[in-house]
Parts: structure tokens; C-alpha cells; sequence
């Protein structure tokens, strides 16, 4: 018997982060149907079960990542894939063509603007208005975007993956208190507001749903790299 | 099923590239998505029972285990933003909330703009 050692294999094996994560899916899910409740999105269960348990058995993030990166991998083609729920509904979005312009740009420009100025008004400095301000567009987006406003990446990172796990847990609710009922401005909306973890949610929703909330989150990331260079700047002074 | 992946990864990689190529502000995945879009677009099949969306069903269906690893890591940096929580957090949360509301008020009411002129028209 060699506990050390077989230990230590775990620790640098993917097996150990992919095995992780896949089950505290699996638990998220159950409670999701368990329970029935909006609050306990898969996402979020598996993400805080997850880091209870790196924190609990002492694992650094990046040896997690080890396996935790094969099943972040699956994003991208992940992305790809959401073509498909737009194919099935282009028919419709070629007859909101203009709603889905319009309310993309005004979406994305009112996120940029409502960032900055939230953050300039409760007392917080320059980089953290920098940081904030690119926070609705999917997240290699926003790191990007923070990287050409000099701002912090790290958290331009965290406070959109919380923007869009706050999407994927309460954004249908929102929207039914504000009485947006059509789907296309749900989905257009909480893609807005909550890029591709938004649109996770929303695909469970309604698939019309899913589609436009997949179209909004590209529009809206390409509409706020474009609004960001220059409306930021002008926000600071 | 295998086909559809491969199409699948290929637009992927495609999008990767021409991002970087042509150093546009998007992440390659999306335009991996739009590649894909304007491919079954132009087949003009159905792509409910095809060979791509029979490799894309499983993803989309676990959209939401795909983000677990990135989130995890913003778990990690939570700690260091203590100071800050206020600025952050209004200005996360309440730019989320005008953003999400703005957004689905203004596309509620050109709709109905436009179907109403589309139906006075018709």
C-alpha cells in the first residue's frame, strides 16, 4: 500500500477535477428537481459545492483545473452549437430585425453607462468604474476589454461570470415582475444582460427563448467592445 | 453524431482563427457560431433531427455544467475584493438590473410598434 503516492496521483490526475464536476452537476441538478427551486440553478450549487470541496481537501485551483479545464473546454463548441437554436428561429428574428438592433445597442450602451456610474456615485476609484464598466459582454470579451482600458481583468472576470450566474438564477423572475412577457425581449435581454450563462437558463425556459438570448449575447458582446473604447473614457472625466 | 462534431469544432476553429487573423473584438466561439448559422443557413436543412444538431443536443442541454470551472475560480478571487464590496456590488447588481429591464422594455414596445404597423399594413 502507498497512500502518498496514490494520493498524489489523484491530486495531478484530470480524472479527479472532470469527476468533481460532473458530480456536483449531477447534485445540482437533483436539488434543482428536488426542490423545484429558481434559486438552485446547477450552475450555482456545482460551483459552490466545488469549491467547498477544494476547500475542504486543500486543493489549489490550478492543480483543479488539471481536469477542471476539459469540461470548460466543451464552452466553446458549446457556443458554436447554440447556431442551432437560431437557426430554427431566424424566420423570427428576421422579422424583429429591428427591435433586436435597437434594443441590443441601447442594452449594452445603459450597461456600460449604469456600470461606471453606480461605481462612481457609491465611492468606488477610477479602476474599479475601469473594471466594471465592460462586465455585460461574455467573458473572454470583457477581459478583453478590460486589458485595453487598463483596468483590473481579474475582476472585470469575476463580476461578469456573477452577472451572468445572477442572470441564470433570477433573470426570468425579474422579467415577470417587470412584465416582459414576449420572448424575444426575454431572451434579448437577459443575453444583454447575462451573456452565455444567461442563455443557459434561458434555453431551458423556452427554446425561442434560448435562440434569442444566444443572438444577444454575440450582438451584445460585439456592440460593447465597440461602445466601451470611447464612451468610458468620457464617463471618467 | 460524429460528423456533427466535427462540423461543430471546425467552425470553432475557423472562428478561433479569423479572430485572431483579423483581430476582431469577439471571442472566436461566437464567430464560430455565426460560421455555423450562416452553414445551415445556406443548406437550408432541417436542423432539428440532423447530424449537427444531434452533436450539439448534449451540449446545449448542459450548457450550465460547462461554465462550472470558470466560476469556481471567480470563488477563488472573491476573497481579495472585500474592501470594495459596495461599489462592486451596486454597481454590479444595479447596472445588471437597468441592463436587463432597459433591454426587454425597449424590445417589448418596438415590437409591438412594429407588428402594429405591419398589421395596419396588411
Amino acid at each position: 500500500m502507498n497512500w502518498a503516492e496514490s494520493v498524489e496521483w489523484l491530486r495531478t490526475s484530470p480524472l479527479l477535477g472532470i469527476t468533481v464536476t460532473v458530480g456536483a452537476y449531477a447534485i445540482g441538478r437533483w436539488l434543482h428537481r428536488r426542490t423545484g427551486s429558481q434559486l438552485a440553478q446547477p450552475v450555482l450549487v456545482a460551483i459552490i459545492l466545488v469549491a467547498l470541496f477544494l476547500w475542504v481537501f486543500d486543493v489549489d485551483y490550478a492543480d483543479y483545473l488539471i481536469g477542471g479545464a476539459y469540461v470548460g473546454f466543451w464552452l466553446g463548441p458549446a457556443t458554436v452549437a447554440l447556431a442551432i437554436p437560431l437557426h430554427r428561429e431566424w424566420g423570427h428574428v428576421r422579422r424583429h430585425a429591428i427591435p433586436v438592433g435597437v434594443g441590443i445597442v441601447v442594452g449594452a450602451f445603459v450597461s456600460v453607462v449604469s456600470a461606471v456610474l453606480l461605481v462612481q456615485w457609491s465611492g468606488g476609484d477610477e479602476l474599479i468604474q475601469r473594471s466594471m464598466a465592460p462586465k455585460a459582454a461574455t467573458t473572454p470579451v470583457s477581459i478583453a476589454l478590460a486589458q485595453t482600458l487598463h483596468a483590473q481583468p481579474a475582476l472585470t472576470a469575476v463580476v461578469t461570470i456573477v452577472a451572468g450566474i445572477t442572470g441564470a438564477v433570477a433573470a426570468p423572475a425579474v422579467l415577470r415582475l417587470a412584465r416582459v412577457r414576449d420572448e424575444v425581449a426575454r431572451g434579448l435581454a437577459i443575453g444583454a444582460a447575462s451573456h452565455g450563462l444567461g442563455t443557459a437558463r434561458a434555453l431551458q425556459e423556452s427554446p425561442r427563448e434560448g435562440a434569442f438570448a444566444a443572438l444577444s449575447m454575440g450582438l451584445s458582446a460585439l456592440a460593447t467592445s465597440l461602445i466601451v473604447p470611447w464612451l468610458v473614457p468620457l464617463l471618467l472625466q | 453524431m460524429i460528423l456533427g462534431l466535427v462540423a461543430i469544432l471546425l467552425c470553432q476553429l475557423a472562428g478561433e482563427f479569423v479572430v485572431r487573423l483579423l483581430g476582431l473584438p469577439l471571442p472566436g466561439p461566437v464567430v464560430g457560431m455565426m460560421f455555423m448559422l450562416a452553414i445551415l443557413l445556406i443548406r437550408g436543412a432541417d436542423s432539428r433531427r440532423g447530424r449537427i444538431a444531434t452533436a450539439a443536443a448534449p451540449l446545449l442541454k448542459h450548457l450550465q455544467l460547462l461554465f462550472v470551472p470558470a466560476g469556481v475560480g471567480i470563488v477563488v478571487l472573491l476573497s481579495e475584493l472585500r474592501d470594495d464590496w459596495l461599489p462592486i456590488s451596486l454597481g454590479l447588481w444595479g447596472s445588471w438590473l437597468v441592463g436587463l429591464l432597459v433591454t426587454g422594455w425597449v424590445v417589448t414596445v418596438l415590437i409591438k410598434v412594429f407588428e402594429g404597423r405591419r398589421g395596419e399594413g396588411s
